[in-house]
């Protein structure tokens, strides 16, 4: 057991941060630390700069074009990333579908969509949940009818992240009505630009458009466009859900945040000093501090077990629970050191990119829409009600 | 001892509740929130009409002998709707300074029309730096003539795009945040030399940024004493708490009532989700909490007009404390109850919720209101 | 809507205190005000004392013997008691089984019964739980199989309070093992000096006896015992429970609390200074003052809806939700305060009374003692799972 860096690792830190410095345009770096709301170009130019590098997909193996990367050098580089300010990468492609693909996918299909994926030419939505779909989403609806050499597709898709910037959506669809739903549904992938896909906006609580609702109405979708098996997609989605949920942790982003906080309260001016002179504050920045630090061990924890070639268990699932809470609670206490300047509403200095300037402080206009918006992470990627009987089934056998 | 609402307030309670249904549906709520004023002209003029804008001063003032009870219930009704009138700055904070500390010549010009509905009050007490001290006030008022020059700049401004006046607290003595040395003036909103920056809140209201530069007003634009204005400040903004507290009691009560039937209703794996323990139970929390906000808003409005300023301070205080935790707590678990319906700008849940936070951030948030509370408990 | 009280109300106050000063013996109140442990005969004075004045059973109507007291005055009352340091009133004849009687037994009964519940001559103990029958109480099979003119009882009770100091007991016991379980239960109140009966001692987490398990051995009771009719005891049990819900919230007591752990808090020094001078734990205390404000105002308008005619419903559930934890947090905050002076254990002072010396401050060996065993106060009377239950179901309708 080794907490202390070996100086290899040491290098290949320094080589991240100088790749980030050099790549990461300082208008969307300014975006992370002031938590505003990035546009699809600041995603795209960023991931593409990374593909160029082969770090995009840096979670895969070296056979499928990853670059093979030990735990270690996982760590440094979400950690190097985050206190750099990169926006979080984009997990539909490479943390989501690009998996699925390369343990389930045909060669034809690993050759035609991997590519894609590692150079962020392609963008990619998640079509999992549906309006009678949300926690229990075996009960979802969306038909797919076989044709010949086609599927009829049929149904709707809601929540879908970025849907709206999405070249492609990988789908659950249902392909027999009749069995149980473990037996009866299949991933497909589906090409956007396909007739009868529409795509219409859902708002959130602040006034963003992330997510929107998916309508398909007799979509046409080549057989080979189909993952596994037909009626075997449930194996694929779980492996995929289970993915998901050791990212959502967010453990170096929860650390940028504390850090960002600090630095907020040491601005904020209180009694003629400031805000980080009061100890009832900082004792609650050193609260959540303690907590993201117990996440990080726990996560490198999981991740230690996985170098040893274990397979992370359903206990991730309280990284996720934990994780989720961390980042809301990061949010409430930035909002809080904010104070009464976080009343004020700028939707266009969020959204639009407008110069305006900020009524109050620049961190401000950020902060309650940052505090309400974050409410979701204990919601998607499977609430955390949902994790919790996870682990009390699984873990607890209860 | 007795804690219940005599025959005229359980009338005036049903009037407000009548007002909200027929005037406040989710859907009119948004338009009226869309339109540029922010809130309704025809709206205030029914305010009037049922006495509402003067139920709470007294007779000799102009009013109809009522006081914080009045406030509560309407306030109460009010949170249900999310009414957006502004009922708080001008009622409760101007109104209430002027009957408390006005000339007899000030509540003729002002609070008469007021009550009439004629008139609409702001108070610009916040400055960049004051976080939530009310004595941090730097905006400086200078002897000219018989008059004051003011300049600086006040910020957060509650109904400073409406208002036809805006009562200022500046500094004409002392040093920063020295409590004495404060004195209120009462400025025509037009006056030459004021700047204004308006714009929406997170929770629909409208507010604005002022900068006073060289404001000119005369010697009877002084709301009370010279340099003696901090406690009539202090004792308004703890009145407006305490009817905060009642409206964020009407939030609670309805963004519990909207989640309870959203758990009845929506179903996953079969089942409609309030059968699932843990939501049971997170909703009796949020039942409970909305009992113990009810309850400390009760008490905070029968102590509100006590002799005492320390049982004042601690009732508002106290009643804060309770609204900002109870207020969190229903609102994030109403969110979370919703699922992904509760982060979307299309129900109400979020819209109780952001402005159950914006109160919690109003005049002192919960932590604020634990020290100034358990600093007066240790003094006395 | 009044807070003040009437010149009635305020003679009634002064009444009150004048008699507690009175009639309270001086070593009962010094037990109570420094929180020492009572024995049977430190209640038993007190509680004859107010019997004779007709006060013991303040909440029963006068056509039962009670003192017909309004709403206020019960608050006012039950507020003077723990300011003056008077010790609780034990439920289990005045607020639990006297109620039954009046409300469901025969004039017979009445008569045997009452006066010495009013007097206090006469000491009581419940008999719900059993091993099997905890939050299911419906469960309860301590067997009662009626023979000529009387019932002979088997089975055994547990985690009954102070048996070992009761005349007698009132039992839930099956008399119909065949119907619903809620159908077969009667309500019999049996002498604890019955031949068959055996008390057996539970030692709680403090090392302190306050509970005992209670065994019946073919026990003869004259079928007279029974209150109500057979098989309808369940109607009962529920009565009591919700009168047993109402007390149990102990306001005034927690208010006697917090004063209390103020003077800790003064007494106790940290840094040269007070520990109330501590900021973070001067605003611990005030919080917990205002959770005690909230928790007595919601008392208050129900105890005013009360007087306008109206019934306390299931809500008064959250009473004693919020009542326990309040409770709970006292005891936590005071042995906070007290530090490590709360580690040294001493039984013999705590229990026999013994005059050893304290180990440091005189109030420090009971705060860790009294925190263990205050964890009891969301586990009984329905634990509070069982009470957010009741809540959910009746007043919700989840
Ligand atoms: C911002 C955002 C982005 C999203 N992005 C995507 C996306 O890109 N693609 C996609 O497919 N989906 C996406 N989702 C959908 C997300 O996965 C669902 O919202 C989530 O699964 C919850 O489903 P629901 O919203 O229908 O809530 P519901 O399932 O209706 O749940 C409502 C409440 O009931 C609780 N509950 C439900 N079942 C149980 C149970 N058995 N026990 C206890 N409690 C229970 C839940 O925890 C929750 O509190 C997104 C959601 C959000 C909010
Ligand atoms: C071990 C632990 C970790 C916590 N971590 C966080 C965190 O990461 N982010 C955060 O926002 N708050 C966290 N909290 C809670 C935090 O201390 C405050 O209670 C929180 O900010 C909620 O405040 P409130 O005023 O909304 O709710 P309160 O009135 O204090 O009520 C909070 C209620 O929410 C529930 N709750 C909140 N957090 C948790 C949790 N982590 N596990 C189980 N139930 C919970 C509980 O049922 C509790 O009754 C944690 C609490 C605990 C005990
Ligand atoms: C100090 C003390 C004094 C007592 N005095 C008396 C007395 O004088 N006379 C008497 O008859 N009894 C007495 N009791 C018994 C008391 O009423 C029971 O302890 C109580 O009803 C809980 O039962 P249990 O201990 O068997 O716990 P269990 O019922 O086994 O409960 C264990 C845990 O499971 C939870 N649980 C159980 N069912 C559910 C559910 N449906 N949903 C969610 N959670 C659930 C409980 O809340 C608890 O947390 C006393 C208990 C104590 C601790």
């Amino acid at each position: 057991m080794d907490l202390a860096l070996k100086p290899e690792h040491k290098a290949f830190a320094d080589e991240v941060r100088a790749f980030a410095r050099d790549n990461l345009s300082p208008a969307t770096r300014e975006k992370t630390f002031s938590g505003k709301h990035y546009s699809r170009d600041d995603h795209m130019v960023w991931q593409q700069a990374l593909g160029k590098k082969g770090w995009l997909a840096y979670t895969w193996p070296k056979k499928y074009g990853g670059p093979g990367w030990d735990v270690t050098q996982r760590f440094l580089f979400e950690n190097v990333l985050a206190e750099e300010g990169a926006p979080r990468i984009l997990p539909f492609g490479p943390k989501m579908v690009g998996p699925v693909i390369y343990t389930f996918g045909t060669d034809e299909q690993k050759e035609r969509f991997l590519p894609g994926i590692r150079s962020s030419e392609v963008s990619w939505c998640q079509g999992y949940s549906e309006p009678g779909a949300g926690s229990d989403l075996a009960n979802l609806r969306t038909r797919a009818v076989r044709e010949g050499d086609h599927y009829i597709v049929n149904g709707q898709k809601t929540w879908t992240s970025f849907a709206h910037w999405g070249d492609w959506i990988f789908c659950l669809v249902r392909t027999n009505p009749d069995a149980k739903p473990q037996e009866s549904i299949s991933f497909l992938l589906i090409d956007m630009k396909t007739p009868g896909v529409t795509v219409r906006p859902i708002i959130m609580t602040d006034g963003a458009h992330h997510v929107n609702d998916v309508f398909l109405d007799n979509v046409k979708v080549p057989v080979e466009n189909l993952i596994g098996k037909e009626n075997e997609g449930w194996t694929c989605a779980k492996f995929l859900l289970a993915n998901e949920r050791l990212g959502i942790a967010e453990v170096p982003a929860s650390k940028r945040g504390v850090s960002v906080l600090r630095q907020i309260a040491r601005s904020e001016p209180q009694d003629g000093r400031t805000l980080a002179d009061d100890p009832a504050f900082t004792a609650q920045i050193a609260d959540i501090d303690l907590q993201v630090q117990a996440l990080e061990m726990s996560e490198l924890r999981v991740l230690s077990t996985m170098a040893q070639g274990g397979a992370p268990g359903p206990e991730v699932s309280t990284l996720k629970v934990r994780g989720s809470e961390i980042q809301q609670r990061i949010a409430e206490l930035t909002m809080e050191a904010v104070g009464e300047y976080a009343q004020p509403y700028q939707p266009g200095m969020l959204f639009q990119d407008t110069n305006e300037t900020p009524i109050g402080p620049d961190h401000a206009p950020p902060a309650a829409p940052r505090y309400f918006n974050m409410r979701k992470t204990s919601i998607y990627g499977g609430s955390t009600e949902i994790q919790k009987n996870i682990v009390s089934k699984m873990v607890l056998g209860l | 001892m007795d804690l219940s609402l005599s025959d005229e307030q359980k009338q005036l309670k049903d009037a407000a509740e009548r007002f909200v249904r027929d005037k406040y549906t989710f859907e009119n709520r948004r338009k009226i929130a869309a339109t540029e004023r922010g809130w309704l002209p025809e709206n205030w003029a029914q305010f009037a009409e049922l006495g509402w804008l003067g139920m709470s001063f007294s007779e000799e003032d102009g009013g109809y002998g009522g006081g914080p009870i009045e406030t509560m219930i309407v306030m109460e009704e009010f949170g249900k709707g999310l009414v957006l009138e502004p009922f708080l700055p001008t009622v409760v904070l101007g109104g209430g300074m002027i009957a408390s500390a006005g000339s007899k010549a000030q509540k003729e010009a002002l609070l008469a029309p007021m009550i009439e509905g004629k008139k609409q009050f702001a108070l610009a007490w916040l400055e960049r730096q004051s976080r939530y001290n009310l004595a941090d006030v730097s905006l400086k008022a200078t002897k000219e003539g018989a008059g004051w020059s003011l300049s600086g700049h006040k910020g957060v401004v509650y109904n400073a795009p409406s208002a036809d006046h805006i009562i200022v607290l500046a500094r004409t003595a002392g040093s920063a945040r020295e409590p004495k040395g404060l004195t209120l003036f009462i400025v025509d909103a037009k006056a030459k030399g004021i700047s204004r920056r308006d714009y929406p809140t997170q929770d629909a209201l409208r507010a604005s940024e002022l900068t006073f530069d060289k404001v000119s007003v005369g010697a009877d634009a002084v709301l009370g004493k010279v340099d003696e204005a901090f406690p009539v400040v202090e004792g308004a903004v703890d009145r407006a708490i305490v009817a905060l507290c009642a409206e964020a009691t009407g939030c609670m009560d309805a963004i519990n009532a909207a989640t309870l039937e959203y758990i009845k209703t929506r179903k996953q794996f079969g089942v409609p989700i309030g059968k699932f323990q843990v939501l049971q139970h997170r909703m009796v929390d949020c039942f409970t909490n909305a009992q113990e906000a009810r309850s400390m808003t009760l008490m905070a409005s029968l102590k509100i007009d006590d002799k005492d300023p320390t049982v004042r301070a601690k009732a508002a205080s106290g009643a804060k404390v309770q609204i900002g935790k109870s207020g969190k707590f229903c609102g994030q678990s109403a969110v979370q109850m919703h699922g992904g319906m509760g982060v979307t700008d299309e129900l109400s849940v979020s819209h109780y919720f952001k402005r159950l936070t914006m109160i919690d951030l109003m005049f002192g948030n919960q932590q604020h209101h634990l020290t100034r509370y358990s600093n007066l408990a240790m003094a006395a | 809507m009044d807070l003040a009280f009437t010149p009635e109300e305020q003679k009634f106050a002064d009444d009150v205190r004048a008699f507690v000063r009175a009639n309270l013996p001086a070593d009962v109140r010094d037990k109570v005000k420094n929180g020492k442990h009572l024995i049977r005969d430190d209640y038993m004075r007190w509680q004859q004392a107010l019997g004779k004045k007709g006060w013991l059973v303040y909440t029963w109507p006068k056509k039962h013997g009670g003192p017909g007291f309004t709403p206020a005055q019960r608050y006012i009352f039950e507020n003077i008691c723990a300011e003056e340091y008077a010790p609780g009133i034990i439920p289990f004849g005045t607020k639990m089984v006297g109620p039954v009687i009046y409300t469901f037994g025969s004039e017979e009964q009445k008569a045997k019964y009452l006066p010495a519940i009013r007097e206090s001559t006469v000491w009581w103990c419940q008999g719900y739980s059993e091993p099997g029958s905890g939050s299911d109480l419906a469960s309860l099979r301590t067997k009662a199989e009626k023979n000529g003119d009387h019932y002979i009882v088997n089975g055994s009770k547990t985690w009954n309070t102070m048996g070992h100091w009761a005349d007698w007991i009132f039992c839930l016991v099956r008399t119909d093992p065949k119907s619903k379980p809620q159908e077969g239960i009667s309500f019999l109140l049996i002498d604890m000096k019955t031949p068959g009966i055996t008390v057996k001692p539970i030692i709680m987490a403090d090392g302190g006896h306050e509970v005992n398990e209670v065994f019946f051995d073919n026990v003869k009771v004259p079928v007279e015992n029974l209150v109500g009719k057979e098989n309808e005891g369940w109607t009962c049990a529920k009565f009591l429970l919700a009168n047993e819900r109402l007390g149990i919230a102990a306001v005034p007591q927690s208010k006697r609390g917090v004063e209390a752990l103020k003077d800790i808090a003064r007494a106790e020094r940290e840094d040269g200074k007070p520990l109330i001078e501590n900021q973070s734990f001067a605003e611990k205390i005030a919080d917990l003052e205002i959770q005690v404000t909230a928790l007595e105002f919601t008392e208050l308008r129900v105890l005013s809806q009360m007087a306008h005619g109206g019934q306390p419903g299931p809500e008064v559930s959250g009473l004693k939700i919020r009542g326990s934890e309040i409770q709970q947090r006292i005891t936590e905050l005071t042995m906070e305060a007290v530090g490590e002076y709360a580690a040294p254990y001493l039984p013999g002072l705590l229990w026999q009374g013994t005059n050893e010396e304290p180990v440091g401050p005189s109030y420090a060996h009971l705060a860790a003692p009294r925190y263990f065993n205050t964890r009891k106060t969301t586990i009984y009377g329905g634990s509070n799972e069982i009470q957010k239950g009741i809540i959910s179901k009746m007043v919700l309708g989840l």
